[in-house]
């Protein structure tokens, strides 16, 4: 199965590949530029914080990627980082002997169950998926404000062991890029190499044929969506204790972050493609304009239309491009 | 509401009265019920009428966003289109440009934005209108933070407090504007064939091409609009609240496309009334009033309207799966 869909299409498949090299060139191009610009912009420190700035994001961004290529979209991811978070900071600052891992798992858990509702709404239910995560994004975003009665859960009542979550290292490397690696891992396997995450792709390019080749659609789409809600899970807990402090407005918008890396990573919004090498891309992409842009003396009231209209033209010349690769390929073609 | 009658199948009481506004009626007189139990004050007409202040800002956007979620699109960049509109009319005032000068520009910058937005979906077919707008919404939010930094901007002049605060014989000046615009648009799309070619592109955009309708300038036209619509919206907003900040108008978005949705609209298009859009604002808006009177959290509120969103769609669907069922 594995080996039809790879031997697919010629023009699709230079496409993707052309998008990825532009995206790593823009990449080369940009860190280059700044280099000259700061020198210290390549040190290792400063690259070991550019990753671990992007850790949570592109933690995000695989799970929102599986959705988006079965033709969905989360809005809630921000609310549910948040809600997980905040259950987990509350847990640790209640009981200040917990084990962190027990907090990660805790965060996970109830990220799992928000992605899971999401996820039954919308397979179940067949409410369309912007609506049911607008929906759901409010209700987890009240959940939180409640559960905290509007306090913040800042640095000091947490103990040391859980802040050490995300200052941690294993092997010399920061434990939010390590769990970032093996999470890229695990999905890369998941998504390319086995029959579920290949029927992801079914569903998102066709789904009425998908339906007739015996995939069932619903259990799909429920899994896409609890998978993304464990990982803003996990993500939640990582980001309270990046930043030492639970609040309600946490991470309020970065789903938009989230998608926007998305796309500039090559996903297509009408789903069945995209691929986990782009989404990292991406990623890193944007995190490296947040880390970029104040290194070389750009105020960071720019930063935000910048990035804006990098997303703009990242995806038009895609589709600039797509669109002269199809038309070689319609005049090549032998009648 | 007349069209039922005039449907050739005849009239049909069942079905009449088993609309979804009905339900929003429904709700939003039991909403004022509530409120009225629970809170002495709140059943007073000046009071009724002054609470629509509250929310009438986002009223403006709703009207054009109905039209483009009937074409089965959407449009995210509405908030930071009011604040970008909003923000460039607050700097040339306070540089000088006299305050109705100011007031044009304001709407010409929403019209350029929207237009934007148009150009880019109709040039770009094979972009979503998701993407385009959500590409717009960081930019134009982002040059409004490049003109204003953090800073806020205001001190207009007296006069222009009217627009959000004034009254016309004991109606609120933002209401009367509201409903003039809500008849020409409700008109507009039920009424002229302008309004049905949105319906058939939503329903079917390729079909509609054949059939001779323009598709690329309708849209346009309602990209546009919606341009236009977020930058009236911002001249209510900034007379009511003296002053612009660029974050003003964060996740209006959201609250616009729940309250278009809410109405009965479906998200994939060619189907929804105004009618329903507009009642649903104002059970929003009122739910949101009477709640604050009895000191409940506006969080709890958050939670109230999620659910009401998920449900109103989920309820229809599951009734109709059911409905199969039993037919079979």
């Amino acid at each position: 199965m594995t080996r039809k869909v790879k031997s697919g299409i010629l023009n699709g498949k230079s496409v993707t590949r052309f998008r990825e090299l532009g995206l790593l060139v823009f990449l080369i191009l940009l860190s280059a530029m700044v280099q000259l610009r700061n020198p210290k912009f390549l040190t290792l420190e400063n690259i070991n914080d550019m990753l671990t700035n992007t850790a949570i994001l592109s933690i995000l961004a695989v799970g929102m990627m599986m959705i988006i290529i079965t033709r969905g979209i989360d809005l809630s991811i921000g609310a549910s980082l948040a809600l997980a978070g905040m259950i987990s900071a509350l847990a640790v600052s209640s009981n200040q002997n917990l084990s962190p891992l027990f907090a990660i798992l805790l965060g996970t858990v109830v990220g799992l169950i928000c992605g899971s509702i999401n996820g039954l709404l919308i397979s179940k239910g067949g409410v369309f998926p912007i609506i049911t995560t607008l929906g759901m994004m409010n209700a987890y975003r009240g959940l939180t404000y409640i559960i905290s009665g509007g306090k913040w859960v800042s640095a000091h009542q947490m103990p040391v062991s859980f802040k050490a979550i995300a200052t941690g290292k294993i092997l010399g490397i920061n434990n939010l890029v390590f769990i970032a690696v093996i999470i890229y891992i695990i999905f890369f396997y998941f998504i390319n190499y086995t029959r579920t995450g290949r029927k992801i792709y079914a569903v998102g390019s066709n789904p009425e044929s998908a339906k007739v080749s015996g995939i069932n659609n619903e259990k799909i789409l429920f899994m896409v969506y609890t998978i993304m809600g464990a990982l803003s899970g996990l993500a939640g807990v990582l980001w309270v204790s990046k930043f030492a402090s639970a609040q309600g407005d946490t991470a309020a918008g970065y789903e938009m972050n989230v998608i926007a890396a998305c796309v500039l990573g090559g996903v297509s919004i009408d789903g069945g493609s995209g691929k986990v090498s782009g989404v990292i891309l991406g990623a890193l992409l944007f995190g490296m304009l947040e880390n970029a842009l104040p290194l070389i003396n750009i105020s960071p009231f720019w930063q935000k239309a910048i990035q804006g209209l990098i997303i703009l033209v990242a995806i038009i010349v895609n589709v600039l491009v797509k669109r002269s690769v199809d038309r070689k390929n319609l005049m090549g073609r032998k009648i | 509401m007349s069209r039922q009658v005039e449907d050739p199948r005849g009239l049909n009481i069942k079905k009449f009265f088993f609309q979804w506004e009905w339900m929003l009626v429904l709700i939003f007189i039991l909403i004022n019920i509530i409120n009225s139990l629970i809170s002495p004050y709140y059943l007073n007409i000046s009071n009724l009428l002054s609470a629509t202040m509250t929310f009438i800002d986002k009223a403006f956007i709703v009207l054009p966003m109905t039209f483009v979620i009937i074409l089965g699109a959407i449009d995210i960049s509405v908030g930071s289109t009011v604040a970008l509109s909003a923000v460039i009319m607050a700097v040339l005032y306070n540089a000088g440009v006299p305050m109705p000068l100011a007031m044009v520009i304001c709407l010409a910058v929403g019209t350029l934005c929207g237009f934007i937005n148009g150009i880019l979906i109709v040039r770009f077919k094979e972009l979503s209108a998701m993407i385009v707008t959500l590409s717009t919404m960081i930019i134009y939010r982002g040059i409004a933070y490049i003109i204003l930094e953090d800073q806020a901007s205001g001190k207009f002049p007296a006069w222009y407090t009217f627009l959000g605060w004034g009254y016309i014989a004991g109606i609120p000046f933002s209401l009367i504007v509201f409903t003039l615009f809500a008849v020409v648009f409700g008109l507009v799309l039920h009424k002229t064939t302008f309004g049905r070619r949105a319906y058939a592109i939503g329903n079917n955009a390729v079909a509609s091409r054949f059939s001779g309708i323009e598709v690329d300038k309708i849209k346009l036209i309602i990209f546009t609009l919606t341009g236009v619509m977020s930058a009236v919206a911002a001249l209510f907003l900034t007379s009511r609240m003296g002053s612009v900040r660029p974050n003003v108008a964060t996740g209006y978005e959201m609250e616009v496309i729940a309250a278009v949705v809410l109405g009965g609209v479906s998200s994939q298009g060619g189907k929804g009334r105004m009618v329903g859009a507009v009642l649903a604002l104002f059970v929003i808006g009122f739910l949101r009033y009477g709640l604050g009177l009895i000191n409940i959290a506006s969080q709890v509120l958050l939670i109230i309207i999620g659910l009401l969103l998920v449900f109103a769609v989920l309820i229809p669907n599951v009734r109709s799966r059911f409905g199969l069922k039993v037919k079979r």
